[in-house]
């Protein structure tokens, strides 16, 4: 047995560091994209638990849940967009995890990458995965009675909202997902996460219907604004005044900033720790 | 100055049941064009020294060059000349044997269409042709291993770095692989790697490095080791564990050390420094004392032998802390 291939196979010398740095987020992203493709199940999962919640609660909790000036299901989809792309972006979580005990992390950092390539690429999926679970999501609503009340360009604005949220706590996602022991850890770790920051919302309820110390967070709770922005650009507000909070009250610039925040706070923990860590 | 260099390498490791010194000072020095094995039992450190050559993990101490490369200064420069394999088969498994090749050829930089032909080239080499086109997901661990190894050669390394890399192999991949990596050296590429088998580091190493407790105990080439060691051991299975002390006697006239003697007392083995003449005078002498027996050989010495006669202990000690572990627990 020998090598037939002559050494040295040498990198194109043309490359500038950008094409570079492009190339590999581009080859680790394809990495995630074949995933998405060959396992069909997790977008199965990713929608599962939506799908149940528009039923749940479009059927079973609606009728009990009065919003001023609109019918439930028009208040609830944004609610439930949100929650789909929060809990969407665990995905990079568990998948950092796997990684990181299947050793192929060590097999990426023993190559000349770029060292945010690993991560670049897994949100990349994430976003891709979550832009498909979004179009479900719509269309789900669409059966059950939900109707865009805005303009084309405010509908595109949503979208892009969420995804954009989505694809900022991938990252937040990632570094759970590197720090934790085993892949098992993870979805229990993110739960306690997730669920206060959905459920303690105005996702499925209107605000004002929390106990006190309950809606002072749900005020000033990220998610919320994620969902009256969409709300407000879906044109599925109900008549009830908005919060006096400055957070809902420009819930489009809260969500931003808040995206921008995550952005610069998590990219550069998570590259930091991703040039770290190393499987058992 | 040798191509890797080693020099007091030290990583301390935080555990519940305190520090863990996975290298206590170890020193390394590998000359370019060679293979060398460094050879130890389980947590003597191998793995950890590989992390710290190949850029996964920092040392607490101690210096590592590679190529006349700082591999703590400047790792990314290290990781274009290295090929790495570790233990564990660093694979996508959602990929097919091809696509985990192309994707490692295309993070090397090789652009598309070579990396594309550079994965054919090794599907075929390691006979892969089975995993090529499916997803590893539904492969063997030892065609998982395969692709693991066929990674760390997409690119055609200066240096290879391989973390026991039969372990999990049948003896036909084991050969294979023996086979792909003597060629390597021949091509002039510079080969590190850890094993626990001693048949293992005769077969490919130039020399040996013999590591315990995180430091180097021993270094040479196979035979200089082995000459330590007394070559060959001559073990003899007695009919009546009564003839022990003729046994013994006889051994010992013969061997180059003191015998042992198993636990019921019927199984001896010593070791001798040429093999065939002992084992015939031992049989000849035995017969004549009228000693019967039931099994006679030589056998060529294990991992155990060696560190039995380096440090004075057999080379399972992993377990023997893992005993230690499991104590502090019931406390």
């Amino acid at each position: 047995m020998t090598t037939t291939a002559e050494r040295p196979l040498l990198a194109p010398s043309n490359w500038n560091p950008l094409s570079l740095w492009l190339s590999d987020g581009w080859t680790t992203t394809k990495r995630n994209l074949i995933k998405i493709k060959r396992t069909p199940d997790m977008l199965v999962f990713a929608v599962i638990q939506p799908i149940m919640f528009v039923l749940l609660f479009s059927q079973v909790y609606g009728g009990a849940i009065s919003v001023q000036g609109t019918d439930y299901v028009q208040f609830l989809m944004a609610g439930i967009f949100a929650q789909t792309v929060v809990f969407g972006s665990t995905f990079s979580g568990s998948a950092m995890a796997q990684d990181l005990k299947d050793g192929i992390i060590d097999r990426f950092r023993s190559l000349p990458m770029s060292s945010s390539a690993v991560l670049v690429g897994r949100t990349n999926g994430d976003l891709v995965l979550n832009t498909i679970s979004m179009i479900i999501m719509m269309a789900t609503g669409f059966l059950v009675g939900w109707r865009v009340n805005s303009s084309v360009g405010e509908f595109f604005a949503g979208l892009a909202l969420l995804l954009l949220f989505s694809y900022a706590f991938s990252w937040v996602m990632a570094l759970l997902g590197m720090s934790v022991r085993s892949p098992e850890v993870i979805n229990n770790a993110s739960f306690i996460i997730l669920f206060p920051i959905t459920f303690v919302s105005n996702a499925f309820v209107p605000i004002e219907t929390l106990p006190d110390p309950l809606r002072v967070f749900a005020e000033l709770n990220p998610v919320s604004a994620l969902v009256q922005a969409a709300r407000e650009l879906f044109g599925n507000e109900g008549s009830a005044p908005v919060p006096d909070v400055w957070t809902l009250q420009n819930p489009v610039i809260t969500v931003l900033i808040g995206v921008v925040v995550l952005i610069v706070v998590f990219v550069p923990l998570c590259i930091r720790k991703f040039a770290s860590i190393t499987s058992r | 100055m040798a191509f890797i260099e080693a020099a007091g390498l030290t990583k301390v490791y935080k555990s519940k049941s305190g520090p863990v010194h996975a290298l206590a000072g170890l020193d390394l020095s590998v000359p370019q064009g060679t293979v060398t094995a460094i050879l130890g039992p389980n947590g003597a450190g191998k793995t950890t020294v590989v992390k710290i050559l190949t850029t996964l993990i920092r040392p607490n101490a101690g210096t590592a060059i590679v190529d006349g490369i700082n591999v703590l200064e400047n790792p990314k420069a290290v990781r274009s000349i290295i090929g790495v394999s570790g233990q564990y088969a660093a694979v996508d498994e959602n990929l097919t044997g091809f696509e985990n090749l192309e994707m490692v050829g295309r993070l090397y930089h090789l652009g598309g269409a070579a990396s594309r032909r550079r994965a054919q080239e090794l599907i075929d080499l390691f006979e892969l042709t089975a995993a090529g086109n499916r997803p590893v997901k539904g492969f063997s661990g030892g065609m998982r291993r395969r692709i693991d190894l066929a990674g760390a050669l997409v690119f055609n390394p200066k240096i290879l770095f391989l973390d026991e890399p039969t372990t999990g192999l049948d003896p036909r991949s084991r050969i294979a692989l023996w086979g792909v990596i003597n060629g390597l050296v021949e091509r002039g590429t510079t080969v590190l790697l850890t094993t626990q088998y001693l048949e293992e580091a005769d077969q490919l190493a130039d020399s040996i490095a013999v590591i315990d407790d995180g430091r180097v105990i021993a270094e040479g080439t196979s035979d200089e080791l082995k000459a330590q060691i007394g070559g060959h051991r001559v073990v003899i299975a007695l009919v009546d564990a009564a003839d022990g002390a003729a046994g013994r006697e006889v051994l010992a006239r013969y061997g180059a050390g003191e015998p042992l003697v198993s636990g019921d007392g019927r199984g001896l083995d010593v070791a001798v420094t040429d093999g065939p003449p002992a084992l015939q005078h031992v049989l000849a002498d035995l017969r004549s004392a009228g000693v019967e027996l039931h099994d006679a050989g030589m056998r060529r010495p294990t991992l155990d032998d060696v560190f039995l006669k380096l440090t004075g202990h057999k080379a399972d000690k992993a377990s023997d802390e893992n005993e230690d572990e499991k104590l502090e627990k019931v406390k």
